[in-house]
């Protein structure tokens, strides 16, 4: 055996023991007690059956949900309606002044997430810095109730995750090969439909990247809709939250993670399909340039 | 031959200069191309010719200077607006077509039915030799075929004037001959006026009805490749095009040439003084006796139909190079002296101030 052939196999070994210690091992741990019942003081009854998803399926926790669903979509959607623009407008800048660009896009994810989002509370406040902007500007009304909405939870997370979504679409639009976009002109096409059939179409995968990201990221998270959300708003990640440490359900809660996580697995091979195509693309239009 | 001198230009370029900050990348240029040319925009890289084609194509803007196609000025009209294309030097085909839907894209743009556009493709699939590819996307192609199918998406639209940026340079030697043949086959039967820019010379000379020499944003001259070949209007493109040998020697007022104790009388005399003499290697005569320019042989090359020998001596800075038939060449070895003759009427003279030029003769 030659002396390399098996070394590739051992390098890897720590991030594959890595992996098996905490990330197989436990999500197959939660995928066994989702099979079992609670028992009547807490703990565990060792009673192999499918309540628990029946459960799942349950209006009341079906519509909790859909509603995460809603506002994952709703979240993706906004910051790729925000990212793209501003990708955009970093690769049409002069070279040199990029990483600059991107190094502001970026910054956000230097602070705390947790202080980021307190941050919305400060913004949007009955007393906060908004309204008194629209007192100042001329605004008498009642002060706007803008936290603990839909709308609250929905911008902090745009916000959190826009830089990802941004960094993801400017990967694929500066592999752009910049001929393409004159050919395009060149063989008759107007700016606009330039944009729509060439640049837009070869950037999906970077779109569906970020907006992949930002909707998983979204639809498990549980601490934008505690802070920005109040007690009133539930999503899966705060039921998850529940079930576990306040209702010591840990079956059901069980039972609920391993459906968010096959979900995200069905999203992210989604995901990965859009990249290898694209990849594919983007091999064939730059092997000769 | 299209000495069409008679006949109105098809594009006509007027005193343009393009500056990129304090550097002109072309500088003050005037040209004229026929309809039905080949014309070839040739020079070392650097020389201004890719931002002159980039200029009629309407990706770059003149600094001054106007460009008209047909006698009309297209410097206000974006590249979409032209009737001309441009076949990219990375091709640029679209990744997320196939070869047929690159082929529809400027028909579509152009709003004709789907009937006519099929029609239209179809033809051009068949005159390229790309029917059979038709419904792959370019990652499945092959780099002559991506050309072809470059080709063949700019040749669809039927366009007045076709601009080729270094169309050949990604095929490797053998396939880039069959091309030039092929490319030209295929321009006389579009009937479409081609301009091709090339830093390749033999490129330029086979495929060119006519070419233009650019040096650092210069027009050094314009001509048929015969023209150019035999009539080179300064050192620095008897250099550039095919194999050059300088000597340096005096000009006299009653035009003869010396150098060292060799004299002759150039086809075309300039004013006495410092001067130099351009010979192409198969108008020299090589003797191991007799009269002549006296030289020492430092290489023999074999090239299969001839020998190139080069021979040392004391007024060139490089070997002179001479053709011999091969066979003919078989009593020539390194070291021996020799004498060479020049064939007068086929020599170039130039003044001192060509002689300058002569020196970047090393650089390309």
């Amino acid at each position: 055996m030659s002396y390399n052939a098996a070394r590739p196999n051992l390098l890897a070994a720590p991030a594959v023991l890595w992996l098996v210690a905490f990330m197989i091992v436990p999500c197959a741990l939660i995928l066994l007690f989702a099979f079992f019942e609670r028992g009547v003081f807490g703990g565990i009854d060792y009673n192999f059956n499918f309540g628990n998803f029946a459960r799942v399926a349950d209006p009341l926790y079906a519509g909790i949900f859909l509603r995460s669903a809603r506002i994952a979509l709703t979240a993706a959607g906004l910051a790729i309606l925000i990212a793209y623009p501003a990708a955009y407008a970093i690769t049409r800048a002069p070279a040199s002044r990029q990483p600059i660009l991107l190094f502001f896009a970026v910054l956000p994810f230097w602070s705390n997430y947790l202080i980021r989002t307190y941050a919305w509370i400060v913004l949007l406040n009955r007393e906060g810095l908004v309204n008194n902007l629209l007192q100042a500007l001329g605004y008498h009304g009642e002060p706007l109730s803008m936290l603990y909405t839909e709308g609250a939870v929905i911008t902090g997370l745009v916000y959190n995750y826009l830089p990802f979504v941004i960094l993801a679409i400017y990967s694929t639009l500066s592999r752009l090969n910049p001929e393409l976009i004159e050919a395009s002109r060149d063989l008759g096409a107007g700016p606009v439909r330039t944009f729509l059939k060439v640049t837009l179409p070869l950037s999906l995968s970077g779109v569906a990247a970020g907006g992949v990201f930002v909707f998983i990221l979204s639809i498990g998270n549980f601490v934008t809709p505690a802070l920005l959300g109040g007690g009133r708003f539930q999503m899966v990640g705060n039921l998850v939250y529940d079930q576990f440490l306040s209702a010591n359900d840990w079956p059901f809660g069980a039972a609920l993670g391993m459906v968010l996580i096959t979900l995200m697995i069905v999203l992210l091979m989604f995901q990965a399909h859009m990249t290898a195509r694209a990849s594919g693309e983007t091999k064939g239009a730059n092997a000769d340039a | 031959m299209t000495g069409s001198m008679n006949k109105k230009p098809l594009l006509t370029i007027k005193n343009v200069t393009k500056k990129f900050g304090p550097i002109a990348a072309v500088d003050g240029i005037d040209l004229d191309i026929y309809e039905n040319e080949f014309f070839a925009l040739l020079g070392p890289s650097g020389c201004g010719k890719t931002t002159l084609l980039r200029m009629i194509a309407g990706f770059e803007f003149p600094t001054s200077g106007a460009i008209l196609l047909s006698g009309q000025d297209i410097a206000p009209l974006p590249p979409e607006k032209r009737p001309l294309n441009l076949m990219f030097q990375s091709y640029a085909l679209f990744p997320h077509m196939t070869v047929r839907q690159n082929l529809a894209y400027g028909l579509e743009m152009e709003r004709l039915d789907g009937q006519e556009i099929r029609r239209r493709v179809d033809e051009t699939l068949a005159s390229t030799d790309l029917s059979e590819l038709a419904d792959r996307k370019p990652e499945q192609l092959s780099g002559g075929q991506k050309q072809r199918v470059a080709l063949a998406r700019a040749l669809v639209k039927k366009p007045k004037l076709l601009l080729l940026d270094e169309p050949l340079g990604a095929l490797d030697k053998k396939l880039r001959e069959r091309m030039q043949l092929e490319l030209k086959r295929l321009q006389h039967e579009a009937g479409i006026t081609f301009v091709i820019v090339t830093h390749d010379q033999e490129e330029a000379l086979v495929m060119a009805d006519r070419m233009a020499i650019l040096k650092s944003g210069r027009l050094l001259q314009v001509g048929s490749p015969e023209e150019i070949y035999e009539a080179p209007s300064d050192p620095f493109v008897a250099n550039f095009i095919g194999v050059m040998n300088f000597v340096k020697g005096t000009m006299d007022s009653d035009g003869s040439f010396s150098a060292g104790d060799y004299t002759l009388r150039p086809g075309n005399p300039v004013k006495s003084g410092p001067a130099l003499l351009a010979v192409r290697p198969e108008h020299v005569s090589i003797a191991t006796d007799g009269q002549g320019l006296a030289g020492v042989i430092s290489d023999i090359a074999y090239h299969g139909l001839d020998r190139v020998v080069h021979v040392r001596t004391a007024v060139s800075d490089a070997p002179v190079q001479v053709r011999v038939e091969a066979d003919k060449g078989r009593g020539l070895d390194i070291g021996s002296s020799v004498h060479l003759t020049f064939n007068a009427e086929k020599c170039r003279a130039f003044d001192a101030a060509g002689s300058v030029t002569a020196t970047e003769k090393e650089k390309i």
